[in-house]
C-alpha cells in the first residue's frame, strides 16, 4: 500500500527537469549553439528563468523548437527572429538596444559621465579652496575637554 | 494565551515607539534634558516588547499551535525542529516581525552603547529610528498580523514550502535583515545630522561602525543566499540577477560606497553632504528591496510572500521616509561646508572615483531591475531584462573599480605622486599579469573572462599585500603592529579579489555533462570517473526520496561517494531535487539525479565547477575584514570614551 502511494506521488509530481538527455542533438556543435541560445531565452511562464534551466513543460517545448530550427539550418539570428515573431521581445533576456531600450543601455554610461563631471568640478574646487582656520573651542567644549583630561 | 500576550506586546511596542519618536525630538529641539532622556529607556522597552512578541510566535510554531493562521499555513507536526523555528520567518508576517525585531534591536544597541554621543544627537537618532519602527509596526498590526487566530483549527498544518526546508532558511534571512535594517542606523544618523545641521569627523566616526556592521551582515547574508541558490536547483545558480537578488545587491553597493565616503568625512572633513545622501539612499534601497520582494510587482523566483495590497503600504512608507529625508536634505545640505583641501591626485580623489563607480553600478542594477516595468508603462513594450544584460552592463564598472582600487588604497591623503605609488605596485602588477597569462595558457580558445578575472583578482590581493608591506615600512616585525583597521581593509580588498577569481573561473571553465546512465554504469566527465552505483527509495521525516548512490573517482582513486536525491513532500504535494556536491578548494563536483528513463536507466547531470567556493570564501573574508576594522581601537575609543583615557590618534 505504502509502495503504491509512493509511486502515485512520484508520478503525480514528476518534474520535467532542465535539459533532458533525449532532447539533446547528436551533433555537438549544434547542441552547443542550442545551449548558448537557450540561455538567452526566457521561459515565458516561469519567474525570470531561462529555458535552459527551467523545469516547465513550455521551456522544454521551446528547447525542442530551438533545436528543430537549428537542425533545419537556421542561423542563430534566424532562430531568435523566429521566436521573437511568435512570442514577442518578452522572450529575450537580453533586451535589444533599439528604440526606447536605448535609454536602458545608455543610462549607466551616461550617469558615469555625469558623475565624473561632477567629481571633476568638486575636486577642482577642493584643490583651490583654502584651509578653513581651526575654530577656537567654545566654552562648552572647553569644559568638556577639561573633564576628559581630568579622568 | 501566549499568543494573545505576544499580540499585546506588539501593540504595546507600537505605543512605545510612538512616544519614542515624538518626545525626544521635541526635547532635543527645546533643549529639555528630561524629554531627551526618554529615548534610551523607550528604545530598550520597545525592543523587549518586540522580542517577547517574537518569542510568543516562535513558541506557537514550536508547539505547532494550529489555531494560528500562519502556523497552519507554514508548518506541520512532522517538520523537523530546525524548520519549525526557522519557519517563523519563512513567511510574510513572521519575516516582518523579524524585521522590526532587528530594527528595534539596532535602536536598543544605539541606546546602550551610545553613551559618548552628544545627548541631542542621540535623542534625535533614537527618535528617527523609532519613527521607522512606528511605520513598520503599524504595517504589521494593520496589514500582516501574525497573531490571527482561526475559529476552527485544523488537526495539522499545510507544511512549509519544501524549497524553504533547508538550513539556508535558518541563517540567510536573519543575516540579510541584519544588513538591510542595520542601514536604518546610518539613515537615522543622517537625518539627525540634517536636523542638527552639523556633520563633522566625530559624526562620521559614530556612524561608520553601524554602517560597517550592516555592510558585513549584508555581505554574509548575500553570500549565504548565493550559496543556497547555488546548491538548490531551479534557482539559477549562484547569481542570475533575479530582481530579489538585485534588491539585496543595490543596498550592498551603496553601503560599500557609504563606508568609503564616511572615511573621507572622518579623516578629511570633505564629502559631507554626499555621505549624508548616500546614507539616505542606502536605506532607501533597502526599502525598495522590501517593496520589490513583498509587492510581487516584479516576478522573481525567490519571492515567497507577496501581496500587492501590502506592497502599497510599503510604497507609502518608502515615499514618506525617503521623500521626507530627501526634502530635508535639499533644505539643509547646503549648510555643510567641506573643510579639507586636497590635490587632484590623492586618496580623496581615489575614494571619490570609488563612490562614482559604485553608485553608477548600483544605478545600472536599479534601472535594469525596474526597466520591464518602466518599458511596459511608458512605452507599452513587454520585455525582459535578464542575466545577459547585467553581465554586459554591470561588469565594466567592477573591472574599472578593481583596476584603480590598489592604486587608490596605497595613495596618501591630501597629495600623492602617482608615479611613486605605481612604482610600489610593480610587483603586484607583474604577479597579476603572470597569473592572467597562466589562466590564458590553461584554457584553449575560450573567452577572455577567466584570464581577465584572475589577473584582476591577483592584482587586488597582491595590491592589498603590498599596501600592508609599505605601511609597515617594509619591516616584518612591524606588520603585526599595524592598526587592525589596516588589516581589515587589506582583508576586505583581497576578499573581493578572491570573489573575482571565483566568479571568473566558475563562469569560464564550468564543465557539464547530461546523459542517461544505467545502474552500475561508469562515465568520464572532466577527468573524473563517475559510477551510478544504485538508486534507492528512502523515507525522510516529512518526505519520500529517490536517492542515488554515485561514486566519483580520479585516476582509480575514490574521491567521494555522493547521494543526489529527488524528494516528494506529500503534504505540500511538491517535488524537489536535491543536488549532491563534493566541495573542494579547486573544484566542486555537483551531481543531480533526474527522472527514470523509458528504456531503463536514469537521467544524470554532472557538473565540475572550478573555484566555486572561492566566491563565498571571498565574501566571508570581506566580512571578516569588516570585523577586524570594527575591532580597531579607535572605534572602541569612540564607543567607550567615558571610560577610556583620551588617547592620541596615531598619525597615518
Amino acid at each position: 500500500m505504502r509502495q503504491l502511494a509512493f509511486l502515485l506521488l512520484l508520478s503525480l509530481a514528476a518534474p520535467a527537469g532542465a535539459v533532458q538527455p533525449d532532447e539533446m542533438l547528436a551533433d555537438p556543435g549544434l547542441e552547443a549553439r542550442a545551449r548558448a541560445l537557450s540561455q538567452g531565452l526566457r521561459c515565458l511562464v516561469c519567474r525570470n528563468e531561462n529555458i535552459d534551466e527551467s523545469n516547465a513543460d513550455l521551456a522544454r517545448d521551446l528547447r525542442l523548437l530551438v533545436r528543430e530550427r537549428l537542425v533545419a539550418g537556421d542561423t542563430d539570428a534566424e532562430v531568435i527572429a523566429y521566436l521573437v515573431d511568435r512570442y514577442g521581445e518578452y522572450v529575450l533576456l537580453n533586451p535589444p538596444a533599439t528604440g526606447s531600450n536605448l535609454i536602458l543601455w545608455v543610462a549607466g554610461p551616461a550617469l558615469l559621465v555625469v558623475g565624473l563631471g561632477g567629481a571633476a568640478v568638486y575636486l577642482r574646487r577642493r584643490r583651490n579652496a583654502t584651509e578653513v582656520a581651526a575654530q577656537p573651542l567654545s566654552e562648552d567644549e572647553r569644559t568638556r575637554l577639561a573633564e576628559l583630561l581630568k579622568e | 494565551m501566549f499568543v494573545e500576550f505576544g499580540h499585546f506586546a506588539l501593540s504595546l511596542a507600537l505605543m512605545i515607539a510612538a512616544v519614542q519618536a515624538v518626545v525626544p525630538l521635541i526635547g532635543a529641539h527645546k533643549g529639555w534634558r528630561g524629554w531627551m532622556a526618554v529615548a534610551a529607556p523607550a528604545a530598550t522597552a520597545q525592543f523587549i516588547c518586540i522580542a517577547l512578541s517574537f518569542a510568543a510566535l516562535t513558541w506557537a510554531f514550536v508547539t505547532s499551535d494550529f489555531s494560528l493562521r500562519i502556523v497552519v499555513e507554514n508548518s506541520h507536526t512532522l517538520k523537523p525542529m530546525l524548520y519549525k523555528v526557522s519557519g517563523v520567518w519563512g513567511n510574510h508576517e513572521g519575516s516582518m516581525l523579524l524585521w522590526v525585531l532587528i530594527l528595534s534591536g539596532f535602536g536598543a544597541t544605539a541606546a546602550w552603547f551610545g553613551g559618548a554621543l552628544p545627548e541631542r544627537l542621540k535623542a534625535r537618532v533614537l527618535s528617527v529610528q523609532a519613527m521607522i519602527g512606528v511605520a513598520f509596526l503599524a504595517f504589521i498590526l494593520f496589514t500582516s498580523n501574525p497573531f490571527v487566530r482561526l475559529a476552527e483549527p485544523p488537526f495539522d498544518g499545510q507544511d512549509l514550502n519544501p524549497l524553504l526546508q533547508d538550513p539556508g532558511l535558518a541563517f540567510h534571512p536573519p543575516f540579510l535583515y541584519l544588513g538591510y535594517v542595520g542601514l536604518s542606523m546610518a539613515f537615522s544618523f543622517a537625518v539627525a545630522a540634517l536636523i542638527e545641521g552639523r556633520v563633522d569627523a566625530a559624526w562620521a566616526r559614530w556612524v561608520r561602525p553601524w554602517t560597517l556592521a550592516a555592510w558585513m551582515f549584508l555581505t554574509v547574508g548575500i553570500a549565504l543566499g548565493s550559496w543556497w541558490a547555488y546548491y538548490e536547483l531551479g534557482w539559477g545558480g549562484f547569481w542570475f540577477w533575479d530582481p530579489v537578488e538585485n534588491a539585496s545587491f543595490m543596498p550592498w553597493l551603496v553601503a560599500a560606497a557609504l563606508l568609503h565616503s564616511a572615511t573621507v568625512v572622518e579623516k578629511r572633513e570633505a564629502l559631507k553632504s554626499w555621505t549624508i545622501l548616500l546614507a539616505i539612499l542606502a536605506f532607501g534601497f533597502s526599502l525598495i528591496g522590501t517593496f520589490i520582494v513583498r509587492s510581487g510587482i516584479i516576478t522573481s523566483v525567490h519571492a515567497f510572500a507577496n501581496d500587492p495590497e501590502r506592497g502599497i503600504f510599503i510604497l507609502a512608507i518608502l515615499a514618506v521616509f525617503i521623500g521626507g529625508a530627501l526634502t530635508l536634505y535639499a533644505a539643509r545640505a547646503g549648510s555643510m561646508e567641506a573643510k579639507g583641501v586636497f590635490g587632484v591626485v590623492s586618496r580623496e580623489t581615489a575614494l571619490v572615483l570609488n563612490n562614482v563607480l559604485l553608485s553608477v553600478a548600483a544605478f545600472v542594477v536599479f534601472v535594469g531591475t525596474l526597466w520591464p516595468l518602466i518599458a511596459e508603462m511608458a512605452f507599452a513594450r513587454k520585455l525582459s531584462v535578464g542575466a545577459p544584460f547585467f553581465n554586459q552592463a554591470f561588469t565594466p564598472f567592477m573591472v574599472l573599480l578593481a583596476v584603480i582600487l590598489p592604486v587608490g588604497a596605497l595613495m596618501p591623503w591630501k597629495r600623492a605622486k602617482l608615479g611613486r605609488t605605481l612604482r610600489e605596485l610593480r610587483g603586484a602588477f607583474a604577479l597579476a599579469l603572470a597569473f592572467g597569462a597562466l589562466a590564458f595558457a590553461v584554457q584553449t580558445g575560450r573567452s577572455a573572462l577567466a584570464p581577465v578575472g584572475v589577473a584582476l583578482g591577483v592584482w587586488l590581493i597582491a595590491g592589498a599585500a603590498t599596501e600592508l608591506w609599505v605601511r609597515s615600512a617594509r619591516t616584518p616585525s612591524r606588520l603585526m603592529r599595524l592598526p587592525r583597521a589596516d588589516w581589515g581593509k587589506a582583508a576586505a580588498h583581497s576578499g573581493l579579489g578572491i570573489t573575482f577569481i571565483g566568479i571568473a573561473c566558475l563562469m569560464a571553465w564550468d564543465v557539464e555533462d547530461i546523459r542517461v546512465a544505467q545502474v552500475g554504469e561508469s562515465f568520464e566527465v572532466g577527468g573524473y570517473t563517475i559510477t551510478l552505483a544504485g538508486v534507492d527509495e528512502v523515507e525522510g521525516p516529512n518526505f519520500l526520496s529517490t536517492t542515488a548512490t554515485m561514486r566519483v573517482a580520479r585516476d582509480g582513486r575514490e574521491v567521494a561517494v555522493l547521494h543526489p536525491e529527488k524528494r516528494v513532500y506529500p503534504v505540500a504535494a511538491m517535488p524537489t531535487t536535491e543536488a549532491a556536491i563534493a566541495n573542494g578548494l579547486w573544484r566542486d563536483i555537483y551531481l543531480v539525479i533526474g527522472d527514470p528513463q523509458d528504456g531503463g536507466g536514469w537521467a544524470v547531470r554532472t557538473y565540475i565547477k572550478p573555484f566555486a567556493n572561492w566566491i563565498w570564501a571571498g565574501a566571508i573574508i570581506m566580512a571578516f575584514g569588516g570585523v577586524l576594522s570594527l575591532s580597531d581601537r579607535r572605534y572602541r575609543v569612540a564607543a567607550g570614551a567615558r571610560k577610556a583615557p583620551a588617547l592620541a590618534q596615531p598619525a597615518e
